[in-house]
């Protein structure tokens, strides 16, 4: 049923020098243990083409030096994530004003991201306290909403970022599946995040973080580009680098659209 | 199943969504269809539909704007053929609706950065449909009930001057028998070309009443002229639009054209078959329908009283 464009995607669980990581930004380390997280996707590219109605990212991953008896208990946890570029956002509130709905007041944000899906092997609350999750902006409620410009007194900003979220989610840029990431060997496990149709074209990033014992081990992240293809690449482009050009070809398209008509279906 | 999934939906570039191709595809078709039946362009039906279709409102515009011109040309080709269109008269009209329509795609890019677009637009649908299919129905049942009667059914009453024939600059207009002065038709075409860049129509519903009841155009000339007329404007609005506001999505607007220009022509088999009162009537229904139909949505308590915007178009 799902029409899914999608790379299937592969991990290569190899073993790499944990020395080779330290220097890379895209990771961070919490040096205290000796386990390491590798995540792999098959592109780092998403076409959206004209039949695009969302996609189903499966990201596959391996830990490395874990431990044998820990990974039995299931001590280990892994969050991924895919985050959506960063835009800025504002939320506006509708108020009656002489009996009709008006946006009264907004609140802008400073850049927040498009999208958000994210998968994890339990549920987060189960997984670590609140305050370390917070701290790395895991999960819809994590989400950092920082105000910029006006924000009045401030006793409605909870509301507004409340309204932000649910409706994110009810519009499918925010999404979660607390039992996403599934094990399939002993350290191997896949992980499936979704790509809604509305997606935003952009740089994304596919984020996992692996926690033992509701303590933080690593962090990973890899970069998604979402590009438009072919002719749609092509329409956006010339709508936004050539958009006089692009105004004077609607044109076109609609007067011969008419004017075929009325030569077709003429009937004197 | 999983071929025929892909081939429903389509990506739109510039509204950046997916959408159901049948359903864009139907929504030109039927409003084409009464575009075609009652001699309208169809830019105040398109642009609601796809506002309650979940279009952001600023492509629905620009989009709209775009599709009338293909309808317009249809229908304007048709009157040029037939002779029934006063070109000088709709030069001066032009006129006045570039100057409008310019002004109106600033007054758009204002609104939409103080985030009161959507009402502003819902609100101008809401008074215009209102006010014009409230006249048109009151004249229209009026006409049924004195062809009942077997009553003169007339609409210009020659010999009969209002205050606007006594206006200076004044201009000889050969086709439409007239001598007029220009400030009231540059001023309709300007007022004209404001609705057409804020709202994406035509503006044919205001202008054809405005032109046959105002300006005591012949009839017969009123809808070609006017056509003539729209298709410049539209056209420039588009453009306008394009470079300024991004909005115009190319793909939506050419699935509208073309189910919208089949449409019309069934629309127009079915209309020839209709008496002229008739049709204004149930023009005059459309119109309120439609203006009801957004009003109601500016009154009643909606769902989500917040929104969300963020990139270009919002969610």
């Amino acid at each position: 049923m799902r029409a899914l464009l999608m790379g299937p995607v592969f991990l290569i669980a190899s073993c790499l020098a944990a020395a080779a990581q330290i220097a890379d930004p895209t990771v961070t380390i919490n040096d205290k243990f000796v386990e390491r997280i590798d995540i792999g996707i098959s592109t780092n590219e998403i076409a959206i083409a004209s039949d695009f109605s969302g996609a189903d990212i499966t990201v596959f991953g391996a830990i490395d030096r874990a431990d044998e008896l820990l990974l039995a208990t299931f001590a280990y946890d892994v969050v991924v994530s895919l985050e959506g570029p960063r835009l800025p956002t504002t939320v506006r509130r509708k108020e009656r004003v002489a009996g009709i709905w008006v946006n009264r007041h907004s609140i802008s944000f400073s850049p927040v991201p498009a999208s958000y899906s994210m998968s994890s092997t339990r549920p987060l609350g189960n997984i670590t306290n609140m305050m370390e999750l917070a701290s790395r902006d895991i999960g819809i409620d994590n989400i950092r909403l920082v105000p910029t410009g006006h924000i009045g007194d401030g006793s409605r900003l909870t509301e507004f970022r409340d309204a932000l979220r649910r409706i994110k989610q009810i519009g499918g840029l925010y999404q979660r599946d607390p039992t996403g990431v599934q094990f399939i060997s002993k350290a191997l496990f896949k992980a499936s995040v979704r790509l809604p149709a509305n997606i935003p074209v952009g740089e994304h990033q596919v984020r996992a973080v692996l926690y033992k014992n509701g303590e933080f081990v690593m962090e990973k992240v890899i970069p998604l580009r979402v590009v438009k293809t072919g002719l749609e690449q092509f329409i956006f482009n010339l709508a936004h680098v050539h958009s006089f050009f692009y105004g004077l070809i609607a044109v076109m398209i609609a007067v011969v659209t008419g004017w075929l008509g009325s030569v077709i279906f003429r009937k004197d | 199943m999983d071929a025929r999934g892909r081939k429903v939906t389509i990506y739109l570039p510039i509204a950046e969504l997916s959408v159901n191709v049948f359903v864009i595809l139907g929504m030109g078709a039927a409003v084409g269809f009464l575009s075609g039946m009652f001699g309208v362009g169809g830019g105040f039906l398109i642009t609601p539909l796809l506002i309650f279709y979940n279009i952001p409102p600023a492509v629905a515009v620009a989009t709209g704007a775009n599709q009338v011109v293909a309808s317009s040309v249809s229908g304007a080709l048709a009157h040029f053929r037939r002779g029934t269109l006063d070109i000088k008269l709709g030069l001066v009209l032009l006129a006045g609706g570039l100057i409008g329509a310019t002004v109106g795609v600033q007054i758009f890019s204002a609104l939409r950065r103080l985030g009161q677009l959507d009402l502003i637009i819902s609100l101008l649908y809401v008074v215009f449909l209102g006010s014009i299919g409230g006249l048109m129905l009151w004249e229209s049942v009026n006409s049924i009930r004195r062809a009942a009667k077997n009553g003169p059914v007339s609409l210009r009453k020659p010999g009969q001057h209002n205050w606007v024939h006594r206006l200076p600059f004044k201009m000889r207009f050969k086709r439409s028998k007239l001598y007029l002065s220009v400030i009231p038709i540059i001023v309709l075409g300007f007022a004209i070309g404001i609705l057409t860049s804020v709202m994406g129509v035509g503006g044919g519903f205001i202008m054809v009443p405005a032109m046959i009841y105002l300006l005591r155009i012949p009839t017969s000339v009123v809808i070609g002229t006017s056509l003539f007329q729209i298709i410049f404007v539209t056209a420039f609005t588009t453009v306008v639009h394009a470079t300024t506001n991004f909005s115009v999505d190319i793909v939506l607007a050419w699935l509208l054209m073309i189910a919208g220009v089949v449409g019309a022509q069934y629309g127009v088999r079915v209309g020839q078959k209709m008496r002229g009162e008739q049709l204004r009537a149930g023009l005059a229904l459309l119109v309120l329908a439609v203006g009801i139909r957004l009003g109601l949505g500016l009154v009643i308590p909606p769902d989500e009283v917040y929104s969300v915007i963020s990139g270009s178009f919002g969610f």
